[in-house]
């Protein structure tokens, strides 16, 4: 046999892989592997749990180390992360809380519990070390340019801490923190996730300033109260020449929207919608009908997205975050309008791409699903 | 005939239909965690069988582990291509959303192509069930099993052509989506099927690739054994497939329909011709995995997207309802289901004699009347 491989030993691996291929057609490497052992797979990607913390009353944190083909992942991405919940795959978006500089491999995810919320509940009560994720190449462009801006500020809520601490660690390893203000919102001292962390961050980096905003106490921290002008002016003085990066519940992202376009400083704010963003329904006034080519079911509009009205006609278009980021339940629509549920934004044209999950259609629709 | 559409009055037929609705929903609500333990015990198991088979085949010069050896393989084909690769991609699995799961991307161990298979069975099967000319599984365009298709001196040949797709299943089912009885009377091109031969070609160079070249390389000097083995494991799927899905549609009693009957079909309707067109076969909890559940073909016509491991737990109730409306239920051990299928094979091969045109022998006269 040894006369048939090759003398090059670069090629002998790709040789090998073809062949494993051949011989495993149709399953593939990877239905095999993961029966030995999940995290062996090759060309998907699964992370083992290997620590949970609970930092505070209604978030988990989970340490995951990821299977071979992960390829990193930069400060601010955010990655879809897939678990099995009494037999149905359910997949929703996360973003790294840790450094891009971390050794190769290693994830921090933390999650918080949303009251009806599938994924996070069943993370929340259930994740241990050991627990295996199903997880998607990191996306997103929610990220700092190179260089990065000399005045930045990141501004987050709740658990929207998480890709601007990222990006905050990332920094920090790389010692270029100077001219950076972090400002993070929470209920009270006893809410703020990484407390200790964003203390040690404080002391450890001169030109850094770490503020804490308390919406529902009066006393500790450095601001109280929801978002106003003033605290930008207070922690940030500066804030009209940063770059401004924000994340956080409906209500921080809206003041601090209002205030950089009322300053005509739109430019400067880049945002990532962090929670389930409220969605524009009327099922009061919904008509028409929508046609689902590919399968030929077709249904009375309701007036909820596409995504739902696909699932109600009894089909299981593929999808990801089901809020309008991930574009995985993109589909083609061949005629009539819909809208887009977080803009408003009518659709019009004929055989135009739109997301199912946050598209409304406004009376009769044809979708290739 | 009885036509179709006089069976049951139509209120009949709508309460009929809404019963099967009734335990279609009952079931749909019910589907959990337990069903995706199940299929993934099934398919640990057959990936260990398979591996262990293709192991095996190392020790291939001793007569006991080669035989073991195609044991292994055998079963690990067939539970691949029944309980696992039909039913998955029927899409009984993908209200889970896994995606190894999912019936749009699913490929099964066998020489025809997932993709042209799900048009001609999923469409053109199981939505034209026994409608003569319209659902091509009848007689798979080669044989003659039903004495509305009309004879000709190339049905003579009969029993051989069952033989010899028996033993071929695979690149029969393959052949199958080319269609070319339609070709031959000039209804579609050559043109026409290139993507379908496409599809047939590149799966068929897999398959053969694997079983027939490189499997056997790999043993070195026992590749002849090998091969033999191999070879083996993949008759030994034909003849078991062929047989089940066989007994599914042909054996005697089960009724084909013509188009005209079936026009403007209400739900209830297609229900009621799903259970006329099709018969179970009786046998122990190992034999309905083996044949994928499909000895519970009356379950799975009805309900085809739903998981064949809970066709045994329904059938006493649509047994019970078959019962209310004096409809049959065709029911039988595997031999004598067997045995009424290759009657049908030698009867048909033979020009048609004046009795074999009468009503359907599964009207209870009684209860039609009262019926009506």
């Amino acid at each position: 046999m040894t006369s048939l491989i090759p003398r090059r030993s670069r090629s002998l691996g790709a040789m090998t892989a073809s062949l494993v291929d051949t011989l495993l057609t149709p399953h593939g490497i990877d239905r095999y592997l993961e029966l030995v052992d999940p995290m062996k797979v090759r060309n998907e990607i699964r992370g083992k749990v290997t620590a949970v913390r609970r930092q505070t009353a209604d978030t988990v944190t989970l340490t995951v180390h990821t299977s071979k083909r992960w390829r990193g992942f930069r400060a601010g991405q955010y990655v879809r992360v897939s678990v099995d919940i009494d037999g149905v795959r359910r997949t929703r978006c996360y973003s790294p809380a840790n450094s891009e500089l971390d050794p190769a491999g290693s994830l921090e995810l933390t999650v918080k519990v949303d009251p009806h919320g599938l994924v996070s509940g069943h993370l929340y009560r259930n994740a241990a070390p050991g627990m295996i994720l199903g997880l998607s190449q990191p996306d997103g462009e929610f990220t700092l340019p190179e260089p990065r801006p000399e005045q930045l500020l990141l501004v987050s809520g709740g658990s929207g801490i998480t890709p601007a601490l990222s990006m905050l660690r990332t920094l920090h390893d790389r010692g270029d923190t100077d001219g950076v203000v972090f400002v993070h919102y929470a209920n009270t001292e006893q809410d703020v996730l990484y407390r200790d962390e964003l203390a040690e961050l404080d002391r450890a980096n001169p030109g850094l300033r770490v503020a804490l905003g308390f919406t529902h106490a009066e006393h500790g921290g450095d601001l109280h109260g929801f978002f106003t002008p003033a605290h930008l002016e207070e922690v940030a003085p500066n804030w009209r020449q940063a770059q401004t990066y924000l994340c956080g519940p409906d209500g921080l992202m809206d003041s601090v929207r209002a205030l950089f376009y009322a300053e005509g400083l739109g430019e400067q704010l880049h945002t990532e919608v962090f929670t389930p963003p409220e969605l524009e329904i009327d099922t009061e006034n919904a008509t028409g009908q929508v046609r689902f080519e590919h399968s030929g079911r077709e249904i009375a509009n309701s007036g909820r997205p596409l995504l739902e009205q696909a699932e109600e006609a009894g089909l299981r278009p593929e999808h990801g975050c089901r809020m309008g980021i991930c574009f995985s339940c993109t589909k083609v629509k061949s005629r009539g309008c819909v809208q887009n549920a977080l803009t408003g934004e009518l659709s019009t044209e004929p055989e135009e791409e739109i997301q199912m999950c946050i598209s409304v259609p406004v009376g009769d629709v044809d979708i290739y699903c | 005939m009885t036509d179709l559409r006089d069976r049951l009055t139509p209120e009949q037929v709508e309460e009929f239909g809404r019963e099967l609705d009734e335990i279609r929903q009952q079931l749909v609500a019910d589907l959990g965690q337990e069903d995706v333990d199940y299929i993934n015990r099934v398919i640990r198991t057959q990936r260990g069988l398979e591996v262990a088979g293709r192991g095996l085949m190392y020790l291939g010069f001793l007569p006991p582990a080669w035989l073991a050896a195609v044991g292994c393989l055998s079963v690990s084909k067939i539970l691949d291509n029944m309980e696992i690769g039909h039913n998955v991609m029927h899409g009984q699995y993908d209200w889970t959303r896994i995606p190894e799961l999912n019936s749009k991307t699913f490929e099964w161990d066998t020489a025809a192509s997932g993709d042209n298979w799900r048009h001609s069975h999923n469409y053109m099967h199981h939505t034209h069930t026994n409608i003569i000319d319209k659902d091509r599984d009848v007689g798979y365009g080669i044989l003659r099993i039903d004495p509305d298709q009309e004879w000709h001196p190339y049905y003579l040949g009969n029993p051989v052509y069952a033989v010899l797709l028996a033993i071929f299943f695979e690149w029969g089912v393959s052949l199958h989506d080319l269609e070319v009885d339609r070709m031959l009377k000039g209804e579609i091109s050559w043109k026409d099927k290139a993507e379908v031969r496409r599809k047939m070609r590149a799966k068929a160079g897999r398959q053969i690739g694997k079983d027939y070249v490189l499997f056997p390389l790999l043993t070195g000097p026992l590749a002849p054994l090998t091969l033999l083995g191999n070879a083996s494991a993949n008759v030994v799927r034909n003849l078991w497939a062929f047989a089940i899905i066989f007994c599914g549609h042909f054996p005697e009693d089960v009724e084909s329909f013509s188009e005209s009957e079936t026009e403007g079909e209400t739900r209830g309707q297609w229900y009621l011709r799903q259970i006329l067109g099709s018969a179970n076969i009786s046998g122990g909890k190992l034999f309905h995995i083996m044949s994928g559940n499909l000895s519970h073909q009356i379950e799975h016509h009805l309900f085809p997207d739903i998981p064949a491991r809970r066709y045994p737990q329904i059938a006493p109730q649509v047994r019970a309802i078959c019962e209310k409306y004096g409809l049959s239920y065709n029911t039988g051990p595997l031999h004598k289901q067997l045995l009424s299928v290759a009657k049908k094979i030698l009867t048909f091969a033979l020009p048609p004699r004046e009795k074999e045109k009468q009503a359907p022998t599964t009207l209870n006269e009684e209860k039609e009347l009262a019926a009506a």
